[in-house]
């Protein structure tokens, strides 16, 4: 297997992510010693989409060269579609139980009412909007999870690429859509209950009798499955021809189409595939967080998700995955106040309000000085050395790794 | 020369006053109505008022006044009127009108106080309107006015024209010209008159003429209207069958028609539910069991049955229901009876709605103007790091609000305004500037050519310092509070203003505007820059040190950016994330402009900031959704000219 051979890590992951899981199954409370909280449990699970949407970053940033500033915009409207259904579902399901009692039996619009009423009561309305078309249906939102931020990033990529915006030009593009798609939602007439959000989207419709223990391992194995799936599609696209066309475009985009290669066709599909896999990651990740609302997708998600893959090392993906989970998991532990203080004897660190602090200055100089990542340690294990080329960057494009971070 | 007239025969009228004063006092004037006065009833009131009012005594205005408010008293013993004020021990002073002397002071036994009613009262209260008109004092006849203005009533009309020929100030003449017709249109008996005033109004825009007009074009719905009636319009030739015409809901239309008894009870969905319900027996109604009724056609089946048995009222079909709107003589009919009225008033609305339209136009490009400084503010410094030196600065926002908390850290210090705000501009540059340098220096000189770290470095410092800045300051918002000149609106007319801030910052946009070019232009740094940003290495050649341009040049921009946060916080509230907000459009500005040209950048500012408010004004309530379609406009706009309205060809585009 060709995949196999250009990447040895993969054995590896997939290893430590098979032992991390059944670690997590015996030691959680549904399946074993209760040794971790279900809470934790639901962090865990959450780390594992976040390690998948960063996934997807590596792929458009790390190997395209594209720094796409949207994808957690992708990632929370993926949350959106389910969380539709998962809304839909469950208030459909209480607003029955509640109508069983009524003197006539009720009839389908009556029912809608109910839930629409149930719904969009916080933003002083019953009617429901055109995008619940199809909440009703399961399979119909599972199918929007994809097509949805797929299409949307096929449009966006396809008007951006076409008229060859590239770099920063991109970035702040991309950006500028994802602010636009938070400001719309935050709108109480979007359809989606405004700052609100959708909430309650823990609790999975059908399953009552059945505890947040269970569904939550449920949940994390899911999660797991879905970055194993997402490993491997990521491993088999790098290894291959596409692979080096798309690093070839990130290195030396002028060069790569000279060489007769559709650039912005091979960019477009990477960016709809990413946008798509982020989609899927947002899925999973917010019935385990419970409540989505816009804020969720502020362009500082995405510039977050960038932080991350940065971090642990772009232009690998292991990096990726190593850097969405520990920045995220130091992250809660931080900001969760169970860090202990520090105390200078003048002031006293409280890392509740300095942690944004220490990450932004670790990332400076993670920029600076390690712009391999956390995953440049690997390559000291390795010992693997490369010709040393004085610094100089891989390619003359603006995406392009510089000699420091290039994987050898 | 009637003026002079006028008062000539006023100063006749005031010589012959005393003469007539000393055989008739208000006294007098009040013992010939007193048992009017004593019964105090609305009804037989009017001849005592008049009589006091129309007296022509100096007395008489006080004597109104002490009675509406309750002080004037009756002495029990000879039926006398004085107006009173309490004393000690239950006692009151009494005074006498004609005089204004003290009487005495009596026991509150001896005396009875008079106690208009609400309804004699402001008979009372439009009597004094005459007085009010006329005090000699202006800003009490101006006080007058406005409040007959606000609240006028049919009986001031006579009073108010009369008062127009005496008026000597021609300011407080003409508000009560303006007064007197806005009075007209409302209350006068000659419809003439009225359309006269009417038409006096045309292309006004002030509110008061539009409050005085609408009312006069108020419309209710009548079934079958007299022949003689104002009809507004006739409703069946305007219903399509689904939608009524404007104005007019359909539920009202059909609750007209069944007060007229033309349509029946129309049974709704909910009455349906509430009849079935009601004549269940035995968990079966119309011949249907309870748990079949879960759709809308055993219902209606269920219900159609109990109309069989003369139970319930038959239904209607939705379409039954529109025919019968259709073909009834339906009309929208004017409150107002006079026809020759409400079309004057019609033309005459909308000749102010036209004018008010423009109006409108014209404070929208004000305000659009504004907004354009103010996004050209926020965006000058990042023309001159992103758009001359090519580098991406996220924290180019936290230098805005390193800027705003200078300024309110001054003002803590400095408690005059003006002072701390004229300290506050050059400290704010300082910090800013250092703030800028020192950036310069660790992080992004080593990251020239890497834009996209640029990007990301920067991001790190632009999280550091707003955490920094909410961990000093807290998270609420502190007020920047501008000197008390720059308070107030610049009023053109009831429509367009714009704030003396707004005004200020545009100022200070075009000096900005004026600074930069002539730093780019005529200075030597200027030039260095220039060189640097063109071609370093041969810039270095000719005995330029790139490293100090560079270093100076960003130093330069986040100082201009330290500048635009004291103009932007004065404006808006200073709080951590006062940068952010700003950040994401500051690049949307450069870039639609076009990189590396500040005129671009202007152009950008304008199309960004007016286009804002012309999404705005469509729909006003919501500025969220003016600003994602403007995201979107850009998003599209990037599309036809990647390069910015204004884009650099040749050598100047590096590429």
């Amino acid at each position: 297997m060709d995949m196999f051979k250009k990447n040895p890590s993969l054995p590896v992951f997939i290893a430590v992510l098979v032992i991390f899981t059944l670690a997590v199954t015996f030691l959680s409370e549904a399946y074993g010693a209760g040794a971790i909280s279900t809470s934790f449990v639901k962090t865990l699970g959450k780390t594992l989409c976040l390690a998948l949407v960063a996934i997807a970053m590596d792929l458009v940033w790390g190997y395209t060269g594209i720094l796409s500033l949207g994808h957690f915009a992708f990632f929370g409207l993926g949350g959106y579609m389910i969380g539709m259904w998962l809304m839909y579902a469950r208030t459909k399901i209480i607003v029955l139980e509640s109508l069983a009692n009524a003197p006539l039996p009720p009839t389908a619009s009556e029912i809608s009412d109910a839930i629409g009423t149930q719904i969009f009561g916080v933003v002083g309305s019953s009617e429901f909007p055109l995008v619940w078309y199809f909440a009703h249906s399961f399979w119909a939102q599972i199918a929007l999870v994809v097509l949805v931020p797929g299409l949307l990033a096929l449009v966006f990529g396809w008007l951006a690429f076409r008229s060859r915006v590239t770099g920063v030009y991109l970035s702040i593009l991309t950006q500028a859509m994802t602010l636009a798609l938070s400001l719309y939602l935050f709108q109480n007439d979007s359809g989606l209950r405004g700052n609100n959000g959708l909430s309650g989207l823990q609790n999975l419709p059908g399953v009552d009798g059945i505890s947040q223990d269970y569904i939550s391992i449920w949940f994390f194995w899911a999660s797991a499955f879905a970055l194993l799936l997402t490993y491997l599609i990521a491993a088999f696209i790098v290894s291959g021809k596409f692979g080096s066309v798309i690093r070839g475009i990130r290195d030396d985009e002028a060069r790569v189409r000279f060489l007769g290669y559709s650039v912005e066709g091979f960019k477009l599909f990477v960016f709809t595939l990413t946008a798509v896999i982020a989609a899927i990651g947002g899925a999973l990740y917010y019935p385990q967080a419970g409540i989505i609302n816009p804020a969720e997708i502020a362009p500082i998600a995405s510039i977050y998700l960038a932080v991350w893959v940065a971090i642990g090392g772009r232009g690998r993906i292991y990096g990726a995955v190593i850097g969405a989970a520990f920045v995220s998991l130091v992250s809660t532990w931080f900001t969760g106040g169970q860090a202990p203080d520090v105390n200078l004897g003048f002031y006293t660190i409280k890392w509740v309000d300095w942690w944004l602090v220490l990450l932004g200055l670790s990332f400076v100089l993670v920029t600076l000085f390690a712009p391999k990542g956390i995953g440049g340690l690997f390559d000291l294990i390795s010992g693997r050395l490369s010709p040393n080329r004085h610094g100089v960057p891989l390619g003359p494009d603006k995406g392009s790794l510089r000699e420091e971070e290039a994987e050898k | 020369m009637i003026g002079r007239l006028f008062s000539a025969c006023l100063m006749l009228l005031t010589c012959a006053l005393p003469v007539q004063a000393q055989e008739r006092t208000i006294q007098d004037v009040l013992q010939e109505h007193r048992v009017e006065i004593e019964t105090s009833s609305r009804k037989t009131i009017a001849p005592a008022i008049d009589a006091i009012a129309s007296s022509g005594l100096p007395a008489a205005q006080t004597v109104l006044e002490k009675w509406q408010n309750k002080d004037m008293w009756q002495r029990k013993a000879d039926g006398l009127f004085f107006y009173a004020t309490p004393a000690d021990g239950g006692t009151y002073t009494l005074f006498d009108f004609d005089s204004g002397e003290t009487v005495g002071v009596f026991e509150k036994g001896d005396l009875d106080q008079l106690k208009p009613n609400s309804g004699i009262r402001a008979m009372i209260g439009a009597a004094l309107v005459q007085f009010q008109l006329n005090d000699p004092d202006p800003v009490r006849r101006r006080e007058a006015l406005l409040a007959i203005q606000r609240d006028g009533e049919a009986s001031h009309l006579a009073p108010l024209r009369a008062a127009i020929e005496t008026e000597t100030d021609p300011e407080i003449k003409q508000l009560k010209e303006v007064t007197e017709r806005l009075l007209t249109i409302s209350f006068d008996k000659d419809d003439a008159a009225r359309v006269e005033a009417i038409e006096s109004f045309r292309g006004s825009i002030t509110l008061d003429a539009r409050a005085a007009l609408n009312p006069l074009l108020s419309t209710s719905l009548a079934y079958a209207p007299p022949e003689d009636a104002n009809i507004a319009e006739h409703v069946h030739s305007r219903f399509d069958g689904r939608h009524m015409p404007e104005g007019v809901t359909r539920s009202e239309a059909v609750a007209l028609l069944q007060k007229h008894g033309v349509l029946g009870a129309i049974p709704d969905e909910q009455s349906i539910h509430d009849a079935l319900v009601a004549h269940m027996v035995n968990d079966q109604v119309g011949g249907i069991q309870r748990q079949d009724l879960g759709s809308p056609d055993a219902r209606y089946k269920a219900y159609d049955a109990l109309v069989a048995e003369g139970l319930v009222p038959a239904r209607i079909s939705e379409y039954d229901v529109s025919e019968t709107l259709a073909y009834s003589p339906l009309a929208l009919v004017y409150d107002e009876r006079s026809k020759a009225v409400t079309d004057a008033a019609k033309v005459t609305l909308s000749s102010i709605s036209r004018a008010v339209a423009f109006n409108q136009f014209l404070d929208l490009s004000l305000d659009g103007l504004s907004l354009a400084s103010i996004y050209f503010l926020a965006a000058i410094g990042l023309a001159i790091t992103f758009g001359v030196m090519g580098v991406i600065n996220m924290a180019h926002g936290e230098f805005i609000m390193m800027g705003a908390y200078t300024g309110y850290v001054v003002q803590q210090i400095v408690p005059d305004y003006t002072v701390s705000i004229l300290l506050a501009i050059p400290l704010a540059f300082a910090v800013t500037f250092a703030a800028g340098v020192a950036m310069e220096r660790l992080i992004i000189r080593w990251l020239y050519n890497r834009p996209l770290e640029t990007l990301l470095a920067t991001f790190g410092v632009s999280i550091a310092l707003q955490q920094i800045a909410k961990n000093i300051f807290g998270t609420q918002a502190r007020p920047l509070t501008s000197p008390g000149w720059l308070d107030g609106a610049l009023t053109f007319n009831d429509v367009v203003s714009i704030s003396y801030i707004r005004i200020a910052i545009f100022v200070l946009a075009l000096i900005f505007l004026g600074v930069f070019l002539f730093i780019m232009k005529k200075t030597r740094l200027g030039l260095e820059t220039r060189a640097v940003t063109q071609n370093p290495r041969m810039a270095a050649s000719m005995g330029i040190n790139p490293d100090k341009v560079n270093m100076l040049t960003f130093g330069l921009g986040s100082g201009i950016a330290g500048v635009a946060g004291v103009a932007i916080g004065l404006y808006a509230k200073v709080t951590s994330e006062l940068g952010q907000d700003y950040i994401v459009q500051s690049f949307m500005t450069v870039v639609v402009g076009g990189v590396g040209n500040i005129w671009g950048t202007l152009l950008g500012a304008g199309l960004i900031g007016f286009l804002q408010k012309g999404i705005e004004w469509f729909n006003p309530s919501n500025t969220l959704a003016a600003q994602t379609y403007m995201i979107i406009f850009i998003i599209i706009f990037i599309q036809f000219r990647p390069k910015g309205i204004i884009a650099l060809k040749g050598r100047a585009a590096g590429d």
